[in-house]
């Protein structure tokens, strides 16, 4: 019964029932407040794409959620479900920091990225290798600990932050602004090019890294001998020991790739927006990359399309509270909520139904000798 | 320190204890019967947006305790339904609904009451006050024991001491009845008890409702008891701890309770530590204090002090079609 | 056994009619007869997917039949759910038992029949009631002890208990002696008789031919979801059943030259492995296999085969013995399947599903499971889509793989093309030793064919084979040698020409000439070479 729907329903029609699904229920919080829904929505796609600025601020919050999902995506092709991306995003950060204080002095930004890439994504992957090799060799259940090592990280930068890292005489816990060696250049120009007005937004250069790491993932899990071990694993632990596949080697590993690119995230934060660190730089992305890697089906391209979806609903949502003053930026957050509960939790909630309907449009189109053998 | 300082730590500690342990013994019901249940944190906070929203529209406490729980346990049916009749994701509806009460608490706090997203401060007589009864006051001249009696044991909340009855009852329901004795079985094993005749799903949605009966409670604690009123985000995390402490009490009712009684101790000496410097530790970071349960609760899952086993069938649907 | 049969005018306990279940496209059970009379032992066989736990599973109201009536005691009754079969007074005991490991013995058995809300009082009544039912049917348990700390037996025990405390007067056993040993298995045929005297009806689903023989009264058997007879067990044979059980002679005819043996190619000596719970699973084997030779291993499913293989292959760990690869002592401590592989291991595994595929992969995917570190496959960590597809398009065509498309998920293929493209994978990166188990399971006809023929070009071509298959007539009709293995050992060899019921009676463990060495183990015997004279009487302690 599980493979009877044809793909374009399995990765189109099935997902865009689920999201519309959750759209419906957040237009009816939307009318709870007293708004109007449709005027609601309509706000919401024209201040993410209706002008250049709209589009670069979604794409800056899609770069977030680009990695993120990666990171989740990665982990669950090896059956893991890393929900730790919270915490390596944020302990990523603070290496992509130290790369930035250290060097930025000194070195332009183009010398400082190749480190503060390292550093981010070393320390994101620290903070994954430890839920993936106790999962690997302890059996700790790395839903539980990952959970515990994004409040661990949270107190961890706390500290940081607030007796080592905060410069004499500041009063909020975050370091002192870069110098101009930990900037990343902003995508204004560029995209100047091509017509698009995106200034004042700070979309940066982490947004090809990320889509490079699209590709580098890509590249990985579908034309790597170790990513082929890594989706044996997840998909077959059985037959993936037959063939010689060492598992907690495997889980480890993925672990740290996970971790690794949940640290990269806060280059787009760190050195691409804020140019310091500070405690709120992941702001829940690592918990939103679950629904994009969910709702692109693991895959990059999709990665990269859920990615910009949810950039929208941020950026939108942000026009939208500001136009809509009964209307928060909470607004946000309740989409993504419902979007990760009827794309993620439900997600077969209409499976039996669509199945049942396409059986029956495939009987009645087919002759009835073809229908015996079925 | 001297002794009336401590018996101050620990009146705060059974305070913040009480939430946590409402929390932790929700999930024990949940877990327990194989539903694993991250989104303890957003049940809490749904119901404390509920109780505090509640109580200052009708003016009543109880009015507010009332909507609390009712809406916490819509969340737990959601929950459920995800979990158990469309055999979805439960972390990821945890997850999910977490978020969902985050946002919906503050959006509709800010829309119907324009205060930022809080509930109007409720008066003393809309929320649950601890009251000492007049013989609290003659007991407190009895050296050692008055105080400690008063402190300790007298004038808190009504929903203190629910939380706490709670343990004992949980226990006893747990071992002692029929319903607890499949509740059991379901989380270890649900072919063993549908063999026997007994619907599966009856019983995990019958778990979920009592999960979400006491986080509602507990967010309802928060709200009105604790505060005088909802605040954004008031849960900040102890919907976690709470989890941290049900694995670290190895989902047993009395472990429980003195897991959450750590966790809350740690939670009121960390104020209180601040900046105090330990014999031999030196000073303590109160950010280390802060990430103790968490800490422990890792050290506890890597089998290094004993043996965390979850409920075996937890986080699996049930299918008995093959 | 004649003085048990009810007395004709009273009803049959069980009465089916016309039942027929459905799995999807898998048809189940199809229009199946069968009348269970009163307190009798009713056995029910046939091969694995035969149908016999489905229809058990409709009676106990697990699955719900698509068509049919069911009559109990001569009331017709619907059973949509188990509480239904407990109330008619059905009780089964599980293949995989339906105990929850951490609760006491008096907990499992309390379990949906508590009695009342609290359990403190119901807890009194059922240990005094399981008391007299232990009495009444010796079958001692300590009610206190936990489910996890008991061995296997006890936990069956427990099962029947179970049934018992619920008034059961029908009782059915699901491939009971699976997980028994020997001697276990004797005493629950002990129990089962003592419930037939108390007027019980046991109903006792098996694929194990010796306990139909031993304990039932009437046996039915089974073959591809129907019954194809219903006979008394005194009225028949081990061979009449055995032959029902599987069909249709379809004459399996290899055409092969006799075999060239060469060099030993793989050589076990006093292998020994344990399973998950420390049970031994195979005892001090010892075997030898030549170039150009197929040697099979015939048993009854779960007697220490899988074990077997899989530990040669490098997936479970030996706890005692030595395995020899050309001359060379295999060390599993730091050898991987992987590894084994570049040494010239190749090995088709018994479960394809389970093992040999990832049944979400595209055929290419598969094509190259465990090779996937192969030079070929790519340069460096990279692999090369286009070598993995060339390389599959090319096992596509030698092995007539349909449909020949490699971009095809695994799960699209059917069984038989699935297991040409295991096979093609494991034989022709030209290994030195061959592991294949149940090469032809769930495989059409034709595919048979054409694995068997592949199978004898390997041997053909100097491989040696190790071929282990529940399939008799596969394993005599590929073997030239036949090693037989029960209950973890093997108890006999015999030539190619071996007889259908000689080697059914060494399966069945009760084989004439090698029994003593098996009831008395001497490492020497199981050590068995190759040309040694099959089939010797050889007893312990007289050899020259």
């Amino acid at each position: 019964m599980t493979n009877t729907l044809p793909p374009w329903v399995n990765y189109v029609l099935l997902p865009a029932i689920n999201l519309l699904v959750a759209f419906i229920v957040s237009g009816l919080v939307v009318v709870a407040v007293g708004e109007n829904p449709f005027k609601a929505a309509w706000l919401m796609i024209d201040g993410a794409f209706g002008s250049g600025r709209g589009i670069g601020f979604t794409l800056f919050y899609a770069t977030n959620f680009i990695f993120t999902g990666l990171s989740v995506a990665v982990a669950i092709h090896c059956g893991l479900f890393n929900i730790g991306s919270e915490g390596q995003a944020l302990i990523g950060g603070l290496g992509v920091a130290l790369a930035c204080l250290w060097l930025g002095a000194y070195v332009p930004w183009w010398l400082v990225l190749p480190v503060a890439i390292v550093m981010g994504a070393g320390f994101g992957a620290a903070w994954g290798f430890l839920p993936g090799y106790l999962q690997a060799v302890r059996g700790s259940h790395v839903v539980i600990t990952t959970i515990m090592f994004n409040f661990i990280a949270a107190s961890l930068m706390n500290w940081l932050l607030v007796d080592w890292l905060r410069p004499a005489g500041q009063m909020g816990p975050e370091t002192a602004v870069f110098a101009d060696g930990g900037w990343l250049p902003k995508l204004t120009g560029l995209l100047n090019l091509f017509g698009a007005d995106i200034r004042n937004t700070p979309l940066n250069l982490s947004f090809f890294v990320a889509l490079i790491c699209c590709l580098l993932v890509w590249v990985l899990i579908w034309r790597t001998r170790f990513g082929y071990s890594i989706r044996t694993m997840g998909l077959s632990p059985s037959a993936a020991k037959y063939a010689g596949i060492r598992p907690a080697r495997t889980v480890i590993i993925a672990m740290m790739i996970s971790g690794g690119l949940a640290g990269l995230m806060s280059l787009n934060p760190v050195m691409g927006d804020l140019h310091r660190l500070t405690l709120d730089i992941v702001q829940g992305a690592g918990f939103v990359g679950i629904a994009v890697a969910l709702m692109g089906r693991n895959h990059p391209v999709g990665i990269v399309l859920a990615a910009i979806l949810f950039g929208m609903l941020y950026q939108g949502g942000a026009e939208l509270a500001f136009d809509m003053p009964t209307i928060t930026r909470d607004m946000i957050v309740v989409i993504q909520g419902l979007v990760i509960l009827f794309a993620g939790a439900l997600e077969h909630m209409f499976r039996p139904q669509l199945t049942r309907f396409f059986l029956a449009m495939h009987r009645r189109g087919v002759s009835p000798e073809a229908e015996g053998a079925a | 320190m001297d002794f009336n300082s401590t018996l101050l730590i620990l009146d705060s500690t059974l305070r913040l204890s009480t939430p946590l342990l409402l929390a932790a013994l929700a999930g024990l019901y949940s877990e327990r019967a194989g539903i694993f249940d991250i989104g303890l944190e957003g049940k809490m906070l749904a119901a404390a947006f509920a109780a505090g929203a509640g109580a200052s529209v009708t003016g009543s406490a109880y009015a507010g305790l009332l909507l609390g729980v009712l809406v916490s346990i819509i969340f737990g049916l959601v929950h459920g339904f995800a979990s158990i009749t469309a055999r979805g994701n439960q972390i990821v509806s945890g997850v999910a609904l977490n978020f969902v009460a985050a946002g919906a608490t503050v959006l509709l706090g800010q829309a119907w009451f324009g205060q930022g997203g809080r509930t109007p401060q409720l008066s003393t007589d809309q929320r649950f006050l601890g009251s000492e009864p007049g013989f609290a006051a003659e007991l407190r001249d009895i050296p050692i024991l008055g105080p400690i009696f008063s402190e300790l044991v007298l004038g808190h909340s009504l929903l203190v001491y629910i939380a706490f009855i709670m343990v004992p009852l949980t226990w006893w329901i747990l071992f002692r009845t029929r319903f607890g004795l499949r509740l059991r079985a379901v989380g270890e094993n649900p072919a063993a008890v549908d063999t026997a005749g007994i619907s599966v799903t009856a019983l995990r949605y019958e778990a979920v409702i009592i999960c979400g009966a006491l986080c509602g409670v507990a967010g309802t604690y928060l709200a009105i008891s604790q505060s005088g009123g909802f605040n954004n985000n008031m849960t900040a995390g102890k919907g976690y701890i709470a989890l941290a402490a049900l694995i670290f009490a190895k989902w047993k009712p009395v472990p429980v309770m003195f897991a959450c009684l750590l966790f809350g101790f740690l939670d009121a000496s960390a104020i209180r530590l601040q900046g105090a410097e330990l014999p031999l530790i030196g000073r303590v970071p109160v950010q280390f204090i802060q990430a103790l349960p968490y800490i422990l609760t890792v050290v506890l899952l890597a089998g290094f002090i004993g043996r965390a086993e979850p409920p075996r069938a937890g986080g699996v649907p049930y299918t008995k079609e093959r | 056994m004649a003085d048990t049969a009810a007395k004709p005018s009273a009803p049959p306990a069980i009465r089916l009619s016309g039942i027929s279940k459905s799995f999807g496209s898998v048809r189940a059970n199809r229009d199946i007869d069968l009348t269970v009379r009163k307190a009798s032992i009713h056995g029910i066989v046939g091969e694995n997917g035969a149908g016999k736990s489905t229809l058990m599973s409709i009676l106990y109201g697990f699955y719900q039949a698509d068509s049919g009536t069911i009559e109990v005691g001569g009331d017709k009754v619907s059973i949509p759910h188990s509480q239904a079969a407990i109330d008619l007074g059905i009780g089964m005991v599980h293949q995989h038992f339906m105990l929850v490991h951490n609760f006491t013995v008096l907990e499992n058995i309390m379990l949906g029949a508590e009695g009342a809300a609290l359990l403190s009082g119901g807890i009194a009544r059922a240990r005094a009631e399981l008391k007299q039912i232990e009495k009444d049917y010796q079958l001692e348990v300590d009610p206190d002890a936990l489910i996890e700390d008991l061995p296997v037996g006890l936990q069956q025990r427990v099962e029947i208990l179970k049934a018992l405390y619920r008034g059961a007067d029908i009782l059915i056993l699901d491939e009971p002696t699976g997980v028994l040993t020997p001697a276990e298995a004797d005493h629950l045929f002990r129990i089962l008789q003592r419930l037939r005297e108390e007027g019980k009806t046991v109903i006792l689903i098996t694929h194990k031919l010796r306990e139909i023989m031993a304990v039932t009264d009437m046996v039915s058997v089974m073959r591809q979801g129907q019954i194809v007879d219903t006979v008394p067990t005194a009225q028949t044979s081990v061979e009449a059943i055995a032959e029902k059980m599987v069909g249709r002679r379809v004459l399996l005819r290899v055409d092969k030259k006799p075999s060239k043996p060469g060099p030993v190619k793989l050589s076990v000596r006093d292998l020994t492995v344990v399973d998950s719970r420390n049970v031994p699973m195979v005892k001090n084997v010892g075997l030898d296999i030549r170039a150009g030779e197929i040697v099979g291993i015939a048993g009854v499913a779960g007697n220490g085969q899988s074990h077997l293989i899989e530990t040669i292959a490098g997936i479970r760990q030996p706890t005692l013995g030595s395995v020899e690869l050309n001359g060379e002592k295999l060390d599993y401590k730091t050898l991987d399947p992987a590894s084994l592989r570049d040494e010239g291991l190749a090995h088709v595994p018994e479960d394809r599903h389970h093992m040999g595929l990832v049944l979400p992969f595209e055929e290419n995917e598969n094509a190259i499971l465990g090779y996937h570190n192969n030079p070929a496959f790519g340069n460096g960590p990279f692999l090369s889509i286009s070598a993995i597809r060339d390389h599959a398009r090319e096992r596509i065509e030698q092995y007539d793989i349909r449909p020949p498309d490699c971009r095809l998920k695994t799960a699209n293929f059917s069984g038989g093309n699935q297991q040409k493209i295991v096979l093609a994978r494991e034989m022709e990166r030209d290994p030195d030793v061959l592991l294949i188990g149940q090469p032809t399971r769930g495989v059409d006809v034709g595919a048979i064919e054409f694995i068997h023929r592949r199978i004898v070009e390997m041997r053909d071509a100097g491989k040696a084979i190790l071929l282990v298959s529940v399939e008799l007539d596969e394993i005599r009709a590929l073997s030239d040698r036949i090693l037989v293995m029960f209950d973890g050992k093997i108890v006999g060899e015999r030539g190619a020409e071996a007889t259908e019921g000689e080697l059914g009676l060494l399966m069945a463990g009760i084989a004439q000439s090698d029994s003593e060495v098996h009831a008395v183990p001497d490492p020497a015997m199981v050590d068995i070479a190759p040309g040694q004279a099959p089939a010797e009487t050889q007893i312990p302690g007289e050899r020259p």
